[in-house]
């Protein structure tokens, strides 16, 4: 596939797409003109958390909520389960109005909505089975089916031989699997998750959000994931929905998302993960005149599905310039390939805007970095 | 020290645990109540009451603040309607009962308070009721707390229950005063006051035991 085949994948994008989470026809949870505005109280002013949120959730999906901090999602994934109430507007989960209920019908309706935590909040006073035990307990299920079902969500989440260990003898990974537990012991449809790995090191949040992907697959849980770490969203969800200022300012599929990022908040998040920075040494040795005898260095973005990796070898043959690789950072997100390749021109600047007109009708954004001896 | 006295303070011990025992256990009952209620019912709280709250806070306020020796004499009817007397140990439990309870409430309210206000969120995220949260994860959460606390009150009842000998109360203080001071017996005395130091030292290691039983906390492997 050619590098205008790749971006033509990537084209429908925006809130209009058909594609985009907003449209899905099964929505296991429905936005419909939310806001939710904080008062004022004493001396602090009013804050509007959110403001004019439309959005659907589809059933079986995962999708990440992503935003700066104070952007609203902890708002957003509250108004889910009930555990805050919008101003204007109304909260559908799974067909039933969440928002209008209170007192037990609320709590009824909350025990179909698992929530894990960034802190994992569990109770020290309880051991791991103990603390997986008590939405049984507050459900009110026999004794007996209590003991079974602890037995099986310590399977499921792989740490069956800690039942009896309290929560100040785990590690936060094993912690979290105890969240993760809890929140899935009531057989829910939805899992939300505040952070859940915000306060894991790397190799956890990976096995976590393993543990949650598979949690999706095999039973079937529509997950919601707030988070302000792109690198998370692009490990585990299928959608995004990227929120600033209590405003949703893009979302779709997270390969549209990562291959062409529309809102600079977007851009920004994108960045982090892709990594545009160049190497030190590389950096340090770049000029803004062109060097005699040296190289024009060019940095060129990749997006979609194997765009990068006949860029070197095509140029040197359809150009007839031998290129230098001097850079290159490749992710995969969703399936198609997201980064950048930094390369120097040897041959002055005839050779340099021959490569950079190349690039152009090839519909490679590129752009001229500066030069290196 | 001839059997006789021995015998005075064995009897005065008796009584001195009695009054505490009861009275720490009423002011349990009454006081661990109007603490959850205190430590859960401020603005957007779980049983958010502010104005209950803020009255119910002056009410424990002025009962703590009103001197014991004045409380036990300014409640006399009230020790009489409720006891059938007004001297005797078993009337001291009264006044003791009412200055131990508020106490106990700020006691406990500062104790639940310590509980991490996510737990509630989490809690209400499953469904549970208000009254599930306060047994199932707030007075367990801050159990350690509670045992302390309630070790401290057991200890400032003892100091209170010398003070009803001045209207027939009995038990150790009033012994002590009578005797060790009225009849300048120093010996007697002194042994009222090594008893009180060995019930206190008994008290509050007993105490401090339980907590660090039920504490998980800082627990490690």
């Amino acid at each position: 596939m050619n590098a205008h085949q790749a971006l033509a994948v990537g084209e429908p994008i925006g809130a209009q797409a058909a594609t985009s989470p907003g449209d899905a026809p099964d929505a296991m949870v429905r936005f419909e003109g939310i806001s939710k505005v904080y008062p004022a109280y004493r001396d602090k002013p009013g804050v509007h958390a959110l403001q004019g949120l439309d959005l659907a959730i589809a059933r079986g999906s995962i999708t990440g909520v992503i935003g700066r901090s104070g952007a609203g999602k902890s708002s957003l994934v509250r108004l889910i389960n009930g555990l805050e109430k919008p101003t204007t507007g109304r909260v559908v989960v799974d067909g039933r109005d969440i928002s209008a209920l209170a007192g037990r019908n609320l709590r009824l309706a909350q025990r179909s909505i698992g929530m894990i935590f960034q802190h994992f909040n569990l109770l020290s006073s309880r051991t791991a089975a103990d603390n997986i035990a008590l939405p049984l307990e507050i459900a009110g299920w026999p004794k007996a089916e209590i003991r079974a079902r602890v037995a099986e969500l310590l399977a499921l989440v792989g740490i069956a031989d800690k039942a009896d260990r309290y929560p100040s003898e785990l590690s936060g990974g094993q912690k979290q699997r105890v969240g993760i537990a809890r929140a899935l012991a009531t057989r829910p449809n939805v899992l939300l998750s505040d952070e859940a790995t915000s306060a894991l090191d790397p190799q956890t949040t990976r096995a976590i959000l393993d543990l949650l992907a598979s949690i999706n697959r095999e039973l079937g849980v529509t997950i919601v994931l707030i988070t302000h770490e792109m690198s998370v969203v692009r490990q585990l969800a299928k959608e995004v929905v990227v929120i600033d200022a209590g405003r949703i300012v893009e979302r779709g599929h997270v390969a549209d998302i990562f291959t062409n990022p529309q809102h600079p908040i977007t851009q920004s998040f994108i960045a982090e993960v892709v990594g545009d920075s160049l190497p030190v040494s590389l950096a340090s040795r770049l000029r803004a005149q062109p060097v005699a005898g040296g190289q024009a260095v060019i940095r060129v973005q990749v997006r979609g599905t194997g765009a990068g990796d006949t860029l070197v070898a095509r140029l040197a043959r359809e150009v007839g310039i031998d290129v230098a690789l001097l850079a290159a950072r490749i992710d995969e997100v969703g399936g198609q390939h997201v980064g950048s390749l930094t390369i120097g021109i040897p041959g002055g600047e005839g050779a340099a805007q021959q490569v950079l007109t190349w690039l152009a009708q090839h519909q490679f954004a590129s752009e001229r970095l500066g030069h290196v001896a | 020290m001839s059997p006789e006295m021995i015998n005075l303070i064995v009897q005065a011990t008796g009584e001195s645990l009695f009054m505490v025992s009861v009275a720490a256990l009423l002011g349990t009952v009454f006081g661990l109540p109007i603490g959850v209620f205190l430590a859960t019912s401020r603005k957007d709280e779980l049983f958010a009451a502010p104005a209950v709250n803020a009255v119910l806070g002056m009410v424990v306020n002025a009962t703590r603040s009103t001197p014991f020796i004045i409380l036990v004499v300014a409640i006399i009817p009230f020790t009489r309607l409720i006891a059938g007397t007004s001297i005797g140990s078993t009337a001291a439990i009264v006044p003791l009962t009412i200055a131990s309870t508020p106490f106990i409430a700020r006691l406990v309210e500062a104790a639940i308070r310590e509980v991490d206000a996510g737990l509630i969120e989490t809690a209400s995220s499953f469904g549970a009721s208000p009254l599930q949260i306060v047994l199932k994860v707030l007075i367990p959460e801050a159990l350690p707390g509670l045992v302390l606390a309630l070790t401290l009150a057991v200890v400032s009842l003892l100091g209170y229950s010398a003070m009803v000998g001045a209207v027939g109360g009995g038990g150790l203080g009033d012994l002590g005063i009578r005797y060790g001071y009225q009849r300048f017996m120093p010996e007697m005395m002194l042994a009222v006051v090594v008893v009180l130091i060995a019930l206190v030292q008994a008290v509050q290691s007993a105490g401090d035991y339980l907590a660090r039983r039920v504490n998980r906390r800082l627990r490690h492997r």
